[in-house]
């Protein structure tokens, strides 16, 4: 090794799709094949071939790096060899399905953090996802969809890559390949033609790769050029924001800190997540609360939002002053539950009280949009 | 149409990829076009197939559509579809030529660079600094029946566009990726316009919410610059569109006219679509307005007045709250003491 200290990070790219069998793992290949062409090191440290027979044929002449098998209850489950990967040390490393779980037992529980440990050892890693894993689309999937994506990335790891690229199809010749037996077996291609592969949902998962894209994009042109760049923004009203977004127990909480994160992705605002839990602090809380709580704190920590506890009996009152200590621009609220509706109480909600305290802030109550869980 | 947003993204390559896998399945295929200086990949694949060879002139060449109507293809490709036929054409445009071999049944699979497409060289010419002068209108892409993007980074593009005379790589690539950003977006916008009327022809009122549509409110009184200024700016971020309303009021003070003239005036500027809305009760107004656009987030201006009936009962901007479903309610607290609607 020619630098004794920490190895260069290595460059991640991201090729992004909207569903199976668009063509993601086919352009890695192709991708791994014309590198390898062009003279440099590359294998494939894991690859699903879901039995296609195109792709299969693009592996033809790269090196893999034999899986690794993981016992679990009973059964036997492969899974990426990251510390073979590390072993054999190649420029380029070649992994499908980013987003992927593995399998407990595994060193580390995603995929996305085996793949963070390629980067740090300095191997270029070329890797695929579909746009309906990224988490902060969630619940907008889930009501595209009526699927809650379990697997999910956060945004922030996206945003690691240095280069996001789309492969594109359109749904009709998705369906064509689904039925030609292309993209699953025949009794799988049914069933995923009774889900998720309607024509029209696929056009609108196709429209967000399409717009994750384009915003990736902007988003690395800005860290490029920064503020000042060539052309000044139309009419930018934008300040810099601060945004915070109010925690609670409740399952509301998720879908707020999701949509709370993609904002301040978007206005490149800083995101806090605030949650008051009464004078006697988070340990005072019902067990079952707190670990609710918790849970959700996590969640928002996950996706690198700054948590704060604040200790206060009256929940508005310590948001606001949070807020104005801390040069907050925007407080994201829950919408107050539709069964209060008109009830002389629905005017005590938070969010109402919040609203007219907040004579100088602004106040952003968020639609219930069908979260799942943390 | 395979849509690229530069030369050297790979469209040729994808055209011609598509059109031999369509032969493969047993499919008529012909090509009617190529472009100048193809790459060797571009080259080995042209081997495989039939070319109809130009009509030459002597102000240049076109496409043979004689030629190409008594070979009658099922599937006829066409590299470049922004392409000016030199005079003594039949057509003047390329794209003229492509509809009426789809108005003779057959299909055209068909090239095009964002450079070309009409509405959008003004943006183009502004990141380029090159006026172009061929070009196809955006509804002709429209009534493509599928339109594909080609996306690549703009280093891949500008390492294949090496030898070109430019004389600083940097600048080339934040071109390159302004270019990019709005090739796709253009492209999310055909999928989209698809969508709705998909959606539409099927009686589907569910709003997808694939993209941000943010509605202003505007009152006479509110302070509507702030409101439109981040709505503005965030519809940009986010790539979406900007809506502004404001329901119609009877009785107005000629200063609460002059203010709402302003601020319809300011809703213009931000290019934003303006809507004027009647109903005896403005929040329905509005709501049946935002559901029926797919609204997402709805700004409203909010007076710190609470009088002695604000206290009694929901004001206007708890209503939207509370009655609103899937729509976020943006708050903009209001500095002078006049009230929201």
């Amino acid at each position: 090794m020619d630098d004794p200290g920490r190895p260069r990070q290595g460059r991640l790219k991201v090729i992004l799709g909207y569903a199976a069998g668009v063509g993601k793992t086919f352009k890695m290949l192709e991708e791994g094949q014309q590198l390898k062409g062009l003279g440099h090191d590359v294998v494939i440290g894991y690859f699903e071939p879901h039995g296609r027979k195109d792709t299969i044929a693009k592996t033809q002449g790269l090196e893999s790096v034999p899986r690794r098998v993981i016992e679990y209850r009973g059964r036997s489950f492969e899974e990426m060899d990251t510390e073979g990967i590390l072993a054999r040390k190649p420029e380029v490393c070649l992994v499908d399905e980013f987003p992927h779980t593995n399998i407990p037992g595994s060193e580390r529980q995603k995929r996305w953090e085996d793949v963070q440990v390629l980067l740090a050892a300095g191997i270029d890693v070329i890797t695929t996802m579909n746009v309906q894993h990224l988490e902060s689309l969630n619940d907008q999937i889930h009501e595209i969809t009526g699927v809650h994506v379990r697997e999910t990335l956060p945004d922030w790891v996206l945003k690691t890559a240095s280069e996001v690229v789309l492969v594109d199809l359109t749904p009709g010749a998705l369906l064509n390949r689904l039925d030609r037996g292309v993209v699953y077996a025949p009794d799988k291609a049914r069933q995923a033609r009774e889900n998720f592969f309607k024509e029209h949902t696929l056009a609108a998962l196709r429209e967000m790769a399409m717009r994750q894209t384009a915003h990736e994009v902007d988003l690395r042109h800005f860290d490029q050029v920064g503020h000042r760049g060539a052309e000044p923004e139309r009419a930018s009203g934008l300040e810099h924001e601060r945004i915070l977004i109010h925690v609670t127990g409740a399952p509301t909480s998720v879908g707020l800190i999701r949509r709370g994160r993609r904002v301040a992705d978007y206005l490149r605002a800083d995101c806090f997540a605030v949650s008051v839990v009464g004078c006697s602090g988070i340990e005072g809380l019902r067990p079952e609360l707190r670990e609710t709580l918790e849970r959700h704190l996590d969640f928002a920590r996950k996706l690198h939002i700054e948590t704060r506890i604040v200790d206060a009996e009256d929940e508005a009152e310590a948001l606001v002053e949070f807020a104005r200590s801390n040069g907050i621009t925007q407080i994201f609220l829950a919408k107050p539950e539709r069964k209060r509706l008109f009830r002389p109480q629905a005017r005590q909600h938070l969010a109402l009280r919040v609203i007219r305290l907040a004579r100088d802030i602004q106040v952003t109550v968020v639609a219930n949009r069908g979260a799942s869980g943390a | 149409m395979f849509l690229g947003y530069a030369s050297g993204v790979g469209k040729s390559y994808r055209m011609l990829d598509e059109g031999r896998r369509r032969k493969m399945r047993g499919q008529d295929v012909v090509v009617a076009s190529v472009q100048p200086d193809p790459t060797p990949e571009v080259l080995a694949l042209l081997q495989g197939f039939e070319t109809i060879p130009s009509r030459i002139m002597a102000a240049g060449q076109a496409i043979d559509m004689d030629a190409v109507r008594r070979r009658r293809p099922s599937v006829c490709l066409i590299d470049g579809l922004a392409y000016r036929n030199p005079p003594g054409s039949a057509n003047p445009e390329r794209w003229q030529d492509v509809q009426e071999l789809l108005d003779c049944g057959i299909s055209v699979i068909t090239t095009i660079n964002l450079q070309y497409i009409r509405e959008k060289q003004p943006q183009v010419e502004a990141i380029r600094g090159k006026v172009v002068t061929d070009s196809v209108p955006a509804s002709f892409l429209l009534r493509a029946d599928d339109i594909e993007v080609v996306d690549a980074p703009p280093e891949y593009v500008s390492r294949r566009a090496a030898e070109a005379p430019v004389p600083d790589r940097h600048a080339l690539e934040h071109a390159l990726s302004k270019l990019r950003e709005i090739a796709l977006v253009f492209a999310a916008e055909v999928v989209d316009s698809q969508l709705d009327d998909y959606l539409k022809s099927h009686g589907v009122t569910q709003t997808y919410g694939t993209h941000e549509r943010i509605l202003v409110c505007i009152t006479p009184r509110s302070n509507a610059a702030l409101m439109i200024g981040r709505g503005r700016g965030q519809a940009d971020r986010f790539h979406g569109a900007l809506f502004v309303a404001y329901v119609e009021q009877a009785e107005l003070t000629a200063h609460d006219r002059a203010t709402l003239q302003a601020n319809l005036d300011a809703a213009r500027k931000a290019d934003a679509h303006i809507e004027i809305l009647h109903g005896e009760d403005p929040v329905a107004a509005i709501l049946e307005y935002a559901t029926r656009e797919g609204i997402t987030q709805i700004f409203v201006g909010h007076s710190q007045r609470s009088g002695f009936w604000d206290r009694l009962r929901a004001n206007p901007v708890e209503r939207l709250i509370l009655e609103s479903s899937g729509i976020d309610v943006r708050i903009f607290p209001q500095k002078e003491a006049s009230s929201v609607s």
